[in-house]
């Protein structure tokens, strides 16, 4: 991969001279000579400006974020990122049981990568901060090439410290207060197939302890024919394991097509599988065009239901729609345009990147419990509990960002 | 001891350059892996937050190349 990535920054700044394929083939022979005494190349100097927008389900959640990575004699690379959430929220799992809010989550990021010979070593921290949660992670990443730069292993490990908090009123701001802590453990190959294909294979496992639910959320359950509500319990522990496929092929006619299947599966109980297909095609030498599908679908954790018969039902109680069976799918498009002269005369490779993406969720098991609940006037409710349509949703979710080299 | 021997050898024999794999694919062939359309994810910054999506989500999370903090998931 590191000769890969060599070749493509050096292609890359040869994308908009309009002599692409004959200075690049001499790029691949020049860099063949020098991969023999440094495979691994650090990521390039780069400043990325990106406004991220998700609507959808009575959320919508957006906001700035800047990543800047700068080098240091070819051996460190230093990057730091602040991105924001802001967050206005009136979905269906407030509006059952509470009311909408607002609120905003900050994180920072920042990280190294040191180079040395043909391995790449990555150690990085993440600080995000919302007024009834902190989170602290670390992270710390191997990367080395094998077999003439055509095989790459990654291994990485994370862990993350998390503080959950109950908000209520101002005369008792903090009511309840608890962790939760992470650990995840990665594996990654990457292996050129042909001179056209590309494959790759990530596996990681993740563990997680503490309090795990979030305690402003409730179940449901039957109370003399009414519906009453109690706080969710969770188990205090929760491991899962990944794994993900993912092959890119370039067609005859320059453009790529790119195939994903990733499957998983956690100590709740819960099956996930997602397929993706992605389609790349470059228009000119200054616009990329891409179009994506994408399935998912997962079944119910075992403590789940969408209304318990009666009140402490079982030992472990959830309602959260994410842990029950379901199926989404998202369309996507996108589009990069590279500008042709950079705006200012110390950048390059300045590119403007729009992307759109819809989604759409289908819930088997939950139920639209809005429909159940007697409105304020005193007017009786459409449907019984429990009896209400499934509920469904869509979303819109866009990123626009433009990125620089320098 | 035999097993370590072995073990010693086979070390010693991952050592010796000229006993590696021939690269199938030489440099001069990966132009087209070198493509930008060949990216497996075209903007990290991008691709990360799209992650941060289908886990806010979805119950399923990891084998995706990233890592995250925090929720903003209700």
């Amino acid at each position: 991969m590191a000769a890969i990535n060599s070749v493509k920054l050096y292609c890359g700044r040869l994308l908009g001279s309009g002599v692409f394929s004959i200075k690049c083939l001499t790029a691949g022979l020049i860099a063949f000579s020098a991969f023999s005494l440094q495979a691994a190349i650090l990521p390039e100097e780069s400043a990325d400006l990106l406004y991220h927008s998700y609507d959808g389900g009575g959320v919508t959640v957006n906001g700035p974020s800047v990543l800047v990575r700068k080098n240091f004699k070819d051996t460190a690379s230093v990057y730091a990122n602040y991105y924001t959430d802001m967050v206005s929220s009136a979905s269906i799992d407030v509006m059952t049981a509470g009311s909408k809010y607002s609120e905003q989550r900050t994180e920072y990021s920042t990280g190294v990568d040191y180079l040395n010979d043909t391995t790449i070593y990555s150690l990085g921290f993440t600080n995000s901060s919302e007024n009834d949660y902190e989170a602290n992670t670390i992270n710390f990443g191997i990367s080395q090439d094998f077999f003439g730069d055509l095989t790459t292993v990654t291994m990485g490990y994370t862990r993350g410290d998390d503080t959950v908090m109950l908000n209520g009123d101002e005369s008792d701001p903090v009511q309840f207060e608890a962790s939760q802590k992470h650990q995840r453990f990665s594996l990654g190959l990457s292996q050129v197939i042909t001179k056209n294909w590309l494959a790759t294979a990530n596996v990681e496992s993740v563990i997680d302890n503490g309090y795990l639910n979030n305690p402003y959320r409730s179940v449901r359950y039957l109370d003399d024919g009414k519906v009453s509500y109690q706080t969710e319990r969770y188990p205090q522990t929760h491991n899962s394991d990944a794994i993900a496929l993912r092959n890119i092929y370039y067609l005859p006619f320059r453009a790529s097509i790119k195939g994903e299947v990733k499957l998983f599966q956690d100590s709740w109980g819960v099956d996930a599988t997602t397929y993706e297909l992605k389609y790349v095609h470059p228009w000119k030498r200054t616009w990329i065009f891409e179009a994506k599908l994408r399935a998912y679908s997962q079944s119910q954790a075992d403590f789940y239901a969408d209304i318990f018969p009666h009140k402490d039902f079982q030992t472990f109680l959830a309602r959260d729609k994410e842990l029950s069976q379901f199926s989404s799918t998202n369309f996507g498009l996108g589009v990069t345009y590279k500008l042709p002269k950079p705006p200012l005369a110390f950048l390059n490779n300045c590119t403007v990147n729009f992307y759109w993406d819809a989604l759409q969720f289908k819930y088997d098991n939950f139920h639209n419990a809005l429909l159940s609940k007697a409105s304020n006037d005193g007017a009786e409710a459409p449907y019984k509990p429990g009896e209400e349509p499934l509920y469904h949703f869509n979303a819109n979710v866009i990123r626009l960002f433009f990125s620089a080299g320098y | 001891m035999r097993n370590l021997a072995a073990i010693v050898f086979f070390i010693n024999l991952c050592g010796c350059s000229h006993l590696q794999p021939e690269p199938w694919v030489k440099a001069y062939e990966r132009g087209h892996l070198a493509d930008p359309v060949m990216k497996l994810e075209r903007s990290a910054v991008a691709g990360k937050y799209m992650n941060h999506v289908y886990e806010a989500r979805e119950a399923a999370r990891g084998a995706d190349g990233s890592a995250g903090g925090g929720c903003g998931c209700n």
